[in-house]
């Protein structure tokens, strides 16, 4: 997309977007800092003692503060000289990059997420939330000044996951903040927040009024994304000239980094629709009767997490890292790192069978001879794949009676034979990814059961 | 004493006409009358009896509980996706007046309605507001299982959301094609190619032998699963065709089914959730 500009073109490019950008975030937080000084809610952080006076700094000075700072970093930022530009630093990047491969991605997501779970308490305090954001924003302004981290976040159609991640920031903060409040208050023995306004409205005007604004504002933003971003266009189809890489669409990326771990047949279309089929099922899986129409956490601690773990884990941050760090062949490339066609990653990955029979028993794999009717060789090859297939039926066949008698028992007794090992073989097959990723991770292992005369690889 | 109207003479008719402002006279006008039923609600019988004789206001209660609508809680993102849905309805019909779906004129006519037509940037309302929409329905299924709304009596209404989910990302899917540029022949070329391996119906997925008749397959890449979806072996004129077809009729017609029986169903299982 910036190719063919030299380096200065490029950083004059950031800068009619960076300018604006800074611009944008010193008003955020100077109406913050307004918001919470007419509402008289600014809290004194500390207190600066002259002789016998004293100068209270409030939150909201504060925040004004962090909106001067960012009003002076917006002119450095539009001169779109290099060396004024508020840009991450060299070694930060260059860190970034060193450290980061699917295995810290994957990893580090599921704990950050986890930690942010845990201590939701703290995290939804309002000041600590606003700090995050303010953060992940200036991290997002700092990092468009390098090149190969502009080309990913801004191609156009990888504009809407940016705008995804911040939106899901965002009301996942605003949900947990009152399931927060919610927990407390039913801890107390109180109603939620949702069942204080019960009083009856007119829907004209109050609420067709909002819905007015609403589409306003929303045309108004379309409007305005139309003409600032162009729609992409690239050359004419070739069927011949394979781009590398070559992605679907955003939506769908997560099912594509799904490839690495899994063939088509369940990447691309039993994992696909048993998410459809599991997402219909959460209604008459879900026996738990509290938590109907307001939020909270503790009341369904259970179906929260799973419900997350599917969602947040392995739907959102599956896309991110599909669109925003797989490069050419499908290579994992940090951030700031340039989309090298010729980067070379050793794929050595075994299958069980002959880890099996080659390693572990030390002889060579059964094989059918040549020329042998069906049934023979049907049979050496289910020898050849018997430990991974044991597996996987013990797997999806074994466990789920095991998990009813044991850490499962209170919900197999409410649920019931059908609806317990539908559950139990859902959370099974959206076990299966994470297990076979670490499996992959840690023992290079390709397929528990290859047999790809069959097509039969999983 | 004030006499009728009927009574006055064309002369004092007139003189009375304009004393009234503009608006009185258009509200007074037989034609608005005969279009909206009830003036201007600003009583509170009024406002009721706005909401059950508007056609369109009639998908909403007269009365609804405060927090029901509040942003807070709503966060409004099933309305706006239904809003991004008529978004894409106009603009998709402006736009299907340049296009035509060959091999031949595509990508050339968006080409042109790049360069060319007046009014360009419909082509980009209607990507932006695609990929907006497919956020959005994110949301509101997000929204609607962290506040529980899906449990009883409102579990059959998840279901439809969750068809309505998957059209959304159809539309998208489908439309993604038609510019017919490298990017979409290849993302179409990528996302359909998991078709071929599907168990049983696909000509590389596991069990395809199944289906074969004295020794000859009756799956290959000419019957398979992916030759419905691309109406060929690959990515050409057939399946453009296709695409378009279902993009611009077949699924929004499913579309329009399934949203009336949603926003029915949000009024017959008692509204917009809340405590119980």
């Amino acid at each position: 997309m910036t190719h063919g500009l030299t380096d200065a073109q490029f950083l004059n490019t950031v800068a009619s977007f960076l300018g604006p950008y800074y611009i944008v975030l010193a008003l955020m937080n100077g109406i913050a800092a307004l918001y919470l000084w007419r509402t008289g809610t600014a809290k004194t952080w500390f207190s600066i003692r002259t002789g016998d006076q004293t100068f209270p700094f409030t939150s909201a000075i504060i925040w004004l503060l962090v909106a001067f700072v960012f009003i002076i970093m917006s002119p450095l930022a539009w001169s779109g000289n290099g060396a004024w530009m508020p840009s991450m630093p060299e070694a930060i990047r260059e860190a970034v990059n060193r450290s980061t491969g699917p295995v810290v991605y994957s990893v580090g997501t599921v704990v950050l997420l986890s930690i942010l779970f845990v201590f939701r308490r703290f995290f939804v305090n309002p000041t600590v939330a606003w700090v995050i954001w303010n953060l992940m924003l200036l991290f997002l302004g700092l990092s468009m000044t390098d090149r190969d981290f502009y080309e990913i976040v801004a191609k156009p159609d990888n504009v809407p996951i940016v705008m995804l991640v911040l939106l899901l920031a965002y009301f996942t903060w605003l949900a947990t903040y009152r399931a927060v409040i919610n927990d407390d208050r039913i801890a107390r023995g109180e109603a939620p927040l949702e069942a204080l306004d019960n009083e009856k409205v007119l829907v004209w005007p109050d609420l067709v009024y909002t819905e007015l604004i609403c589409m306003i504002a929303l045309t108004a933003f379309l409007i305005f994304w139309a003409i600032a971003l162009p729609a992409p266009l690239e050359e004419p189809a070739s069927s011949v000239k394979t781009p590398n890489p070559s992605k679907a669409p955003w939506y769908f990326l997560g099912l594509q980094e799904m490839l690495v771990y899994f063939d088509p047949w369940m990447a691309g279309v039993v994992l696909p629709s048993l998410i459809v089929v599991g997402l219909m099922a959460i209604p008459y899986i879900d026996f738990n009767k509290s938590g109907n129409g307001y939020y909270t956490i503790n009341q369904r601690k259970f179906a929260y997490i799973i419900f997350q773990f599917g969602f947040l884990v392995m739907w959102i941050t599956l896309i991110v890292l599909g669109t925003l760090l797989r490069g050419p062949n499908w290579n994992f490339f940090g951030p700031y790192e340039f989309w090298d066609a010729h980067k070379v990653e050793a794929l050595d990955n075994v299958n069980l069978s002959q880890i099996f029979w080659e390693r572990f028993l030390d002889r060579p794999m059964p094989m059918a001879p040549s020329g042998s009717p069906f049934a023979v060789q049907a049979g050496y090859i289910l020898l050849r794949e018997s430990l991974g297939i044991i597996l996987t039926l013990g797997y999806f066949i074994a466990l789920p009676p095991l998990m009813a008698l044991t850490v499962f028992r209170k919900y197999y007794q409410r649920m019931g034979l059908i609806r317990f090992m539908l559950m139990a073989n859902l959370m099974l097959f959206m076990a299966s990814l994470p297990i076979k990723m670490v499996l992959r991770w840690v023992f290079n292992l390709k397929y528990i059961i290859a047999i790809p005369e069959w097509f039969l690889n999983f | 004493m004030m006499s009728p109207r009927w009574g006055l003479g064309r002369r004092d008719l007139n003189s009375q006409l304009a004393d009234m402002p503009l608006s009185d006279t258009i509200r007074e006008s037989q034609i608005w009358k005969s279009i909206f039923r009830h003036p201007m609600p600003v009583d509170r019988r009024n406002r009721i009896v706005v909401m059950l004789t508007n056609f369109f206001l009639h998908l909403h209660p007269v009365s609804i509980k405060k927090q029901g609508i509040a942003l807070s809680y709503t966060w409004c993102m099933g309305g706006v996706t239904f809003f991004l849905f008529l978004v894409e309805t106009v603009t998709g019909v402006l736009l299907m007046f340049y296009y035509r779906p060959t091999v031949e004129w595509a990508y050339t006519d968006i080409q042109a309605l790049r360069d060319v037509t007046s009014l360009g940037i419909l082509r980009e309302i209607h990507r932006w507001g695609a990929h907006a929409m497919v956020i959005t329905v994110w949301l509101h299924m997000y929204r609607v299982f962290l506040t529980g709304s899906y449990k009883p009596p409102r579990e059959f209404n998840w279901v439809v959301g969750v068809i309505l989910l998957l059209l959304t990302l159809l539309l998208s899917f489908t439309g993604y094609l038609l510019p017919w540029d490298q990017l979409a022949v290849w993302a179409i070329t990528v996302g359909s190619n998991m078709a071929r391996a599907t168990p049983v119906l696909g000509h590389e997925g596991p069990l395809q032998q199944l289906l074969s008749v004295g020794g000859v397959d009756m799956i290959t890449n000419a019957s398979d699963a992916r030759f419905a979806l691309l109406g060929a072996r690959e990515v050409g004129e057939e399946t453009l065709n296709r695409f378009y077809i279902l993009h611009c009729i077949a699924i929004p017609l499913g579309v329009a089914l399934l949203l009336a029986i949603h926003f029915w169903r949000v009024r017959k299982d008692g509204g917009i959730s809340g405590p119980l």
